[in-house]
């Protein structure tokens, strides 16, 4: 088989990095491999409404957003294979299997990664206790609810307040169940303010803040659990404990991208993304394979996704085509993050390459109330911008024109400072 | 005087909206950056409303349920109401996106609209 762009993953980013690459470049094929039955990835499973708005300017729910890009392949040279898993990724060839084709590989110009990323499960968390049923992460209970039809349990606490988790709360309340309490490690919580409104609030779920579970019980089934208010170190203080009676515990402790093809390439991997680094125009470490959406990092919005994936699928078709200008002509300026940022995506700028502005993404290290965002260019001050409140849950970003950053020489500092 | 802190659901902004009331009568509503969230404010203060988004039991479609929701939003207090009606009723694949599930959802006049499809066996 042969495609110009394979595409790995068709969920938001991947049909977004599709459309992008076959409006870029008609005359390319484009081929996207999807290992569930349909495309459209999680937005399947997200069915409550808030997605959108920066895109269509209207709000809609995940299925119907998925369906507006799916809408849009009609027309384009875009091919895709559904039920089909990639195993193996270079950079002019990928190797995927599926039950039509067996194992087969596609000799192809360019790789687009969109695998997006995983919830952090149990057995990374080191939670204590027994090992009944019951224990399920806030998407696998997502998919239960919304796709099977199956309530997971009628008695639920959840650990971590993490969008998910909250959206979670408020699917299995509608749905009869009792959510007794969210649980949430940090002094703050790690999903939208919105979301613990009208998820939390409206339904007076009780959101306890340095909160975690220190025990599960039940033999079987999970019967009840072990919580405890934590310190400022995160260890649990003795004497807070309360034993909460539940038949389920949902974890909503954070998304991992799912980068085991991207390592296999030796693919250079960001710690603190735990996604590929990647430079302006979303290429990896290894040339010709480019990276976008929940894989690179995680996303709290859906409508970001796409706009960074459309960047990356123009990206890779003019990579294709070879209209991209060569890292060893260009200059090439590094991204450093500065205080309070954990990090920031992408991690460095060929200037030449840039067509238009360079949004830079990054999220903070902790909870900033009325401070400012930095951008320096070479240690000079370049944005001074105040901002009323920052925090880990919400992604934060920074505009700059291709014209200002001909000015600059090395690199480019951005930093979070108080008030 | 009596003044309200309210976060805004609009959208994802998430933006922190103080409204001023004397009685029932709003005298200010700041904080919010765009229309939406002023009357979201003025809503949230006096009849609160919500969408509400749910699956519906489909029979013959390739998919046991699909995913719908209030067309417009809804009074907060009709949301378990609402939520039953939806629970006891059935449609027949296939389905659009789209489509009117249910015309007038317990008493609100509001429809049920599916927001994918499914197609038959």
């Amino acid at each position: 088989m042969r495609a110009d762009i394979v595409i790995v993953g068709g969920g938001p980013a991947g049909l977004a990095a599709a459309i992008a690459a076959a409006k870029e470049a008609p005359e390319l094929s484009i081929l996207i491999l999807e290992r569930d039955n349909e495309l459209g990835g999680i937005l399947n499973q997200c069915i409550h409404n808030g997605f959108g708005l920066h895109t269509f300017k209207e709000e809609l729910t995940g299925p119907e957003y998925a369906e507006r890009f799916e809408q849009q392949l009609v027309g384009h040279n875009i091919r895709y294979l559904l039920d089909t898993m990639v195993l193996n990724v270079a950079s002019n060839q990928v190797t995927a299997v599926n039950s039509n084709d067996g194992v087969f590989t596609v000799d192809c110009g360019a790789v687009i990664l969109c695998m997006g990323c995983r919830e952090r499960p149990r057995g990374a968390l080191n939670i204590p206790g027994l090992r009944p049923a019951g224990v399920f992460t806030a998407g696998t209970a997502q998919r239960l609810v919304n796709i099977e039809g199956y309530i997971p349990g009628k008695e639920v606490v959840i650990l971590g307040s993490g969008d998910i988790g909250l959206i979670m709360a408020r699917r299995l309340t509608l749905e009869g169940a009792k959510v007794k309490a969210v649980c949430e490690l940090m002094p703050y919580s790690g999903g939208l303010k919105r979301n613990i409104v009208q998820c939390l609030d409206d339904f007076d779920i009780p959101l306890l803040l340095s909160h975690t579970v220190i025990d599960i019980k039940g033999k079987e089934r999970v019967s009840s659990v072990v919580i405890a208010e934590v310190d400022g170190s995160l260890k649990p203080i003795p004497g807070t404990e309360q034993e909460i009676k539940c038949d389920t515990l949902l974890l909503s402790c954070g998304l991992i991208p799912e980068n085991e093809l991207s390592r296999a390439a030796d693919i250079k991997i960001d710690p603190a993304t735990n996604g590929p680094i990647v430079n302006e125009s979303f290429e990896t470490s290894v040339q010709g394979i480019f990276a976008c959406g929940n894989v690179l990092h995680v996303h709290d919005l859906v409508d970001y996704v796409s706009e960074e994936s459309s960047r990356a699928g123009k990206s890779a078709a003019r990579f294709v085509k070879k209209n991209e200008i060569e890292t060893a002509e260009t200059k090439n300026i590094r991204i450093q993050k500065g205080s309070g940022v954990r990090y920031t995506v992408p991690c460095t700028v060929r200037i030449a390459n840039l067509e238009d502005d360079l949004i830079i993404r990054f999220r903070s290290t902790g909870v900033f109330k009325d401070s400012y965002i930095d951008v320096q260019f070479d240690g000079e001050q370049k944005i001074h911008r105040r901002k009323q409140i920052i925090t880990p849950g919400e992604m934060e970003q920074v505009i700059l024109k291709r014209e200002e950053l001909e000015q600059c020489i090395d690199e480019i500092t951005v930093s979070i400072t108080e008030g | 005087m009596d003044t309200r802190e309210l976060t805004c659901i609009n959208c994802p902004m998430g933006c922190r909206i103080t409204v001023v009331m004397e009685g029932a009568e709003i005298l200010s509503v700041t904080g919010n950056n765009c229309k939406r969230g002023e009357i979201y404010a003025k809503t949230e203060v006096t009849a609160p409303v919500r969408t509400v988004t749910t699956t519906i039991k489909v029979n013959g479609g390739t998919h046991d349920r699909v995913s719908c929701k209030t067309k417009e939003p809804i009074p907060k207090d009709k949301i378990f109401e609402v939520m039953d009606v939806i629970n006891r009723s059935v449609c027949e694949a296939p389905v659009r996106t789209g489509d009117i599930l249910i015309p007038d959802c317990a008493g609100t006049g509001i429809p049920i609209v599916a927001t994918k499809g499914v197609d038959n066996i």
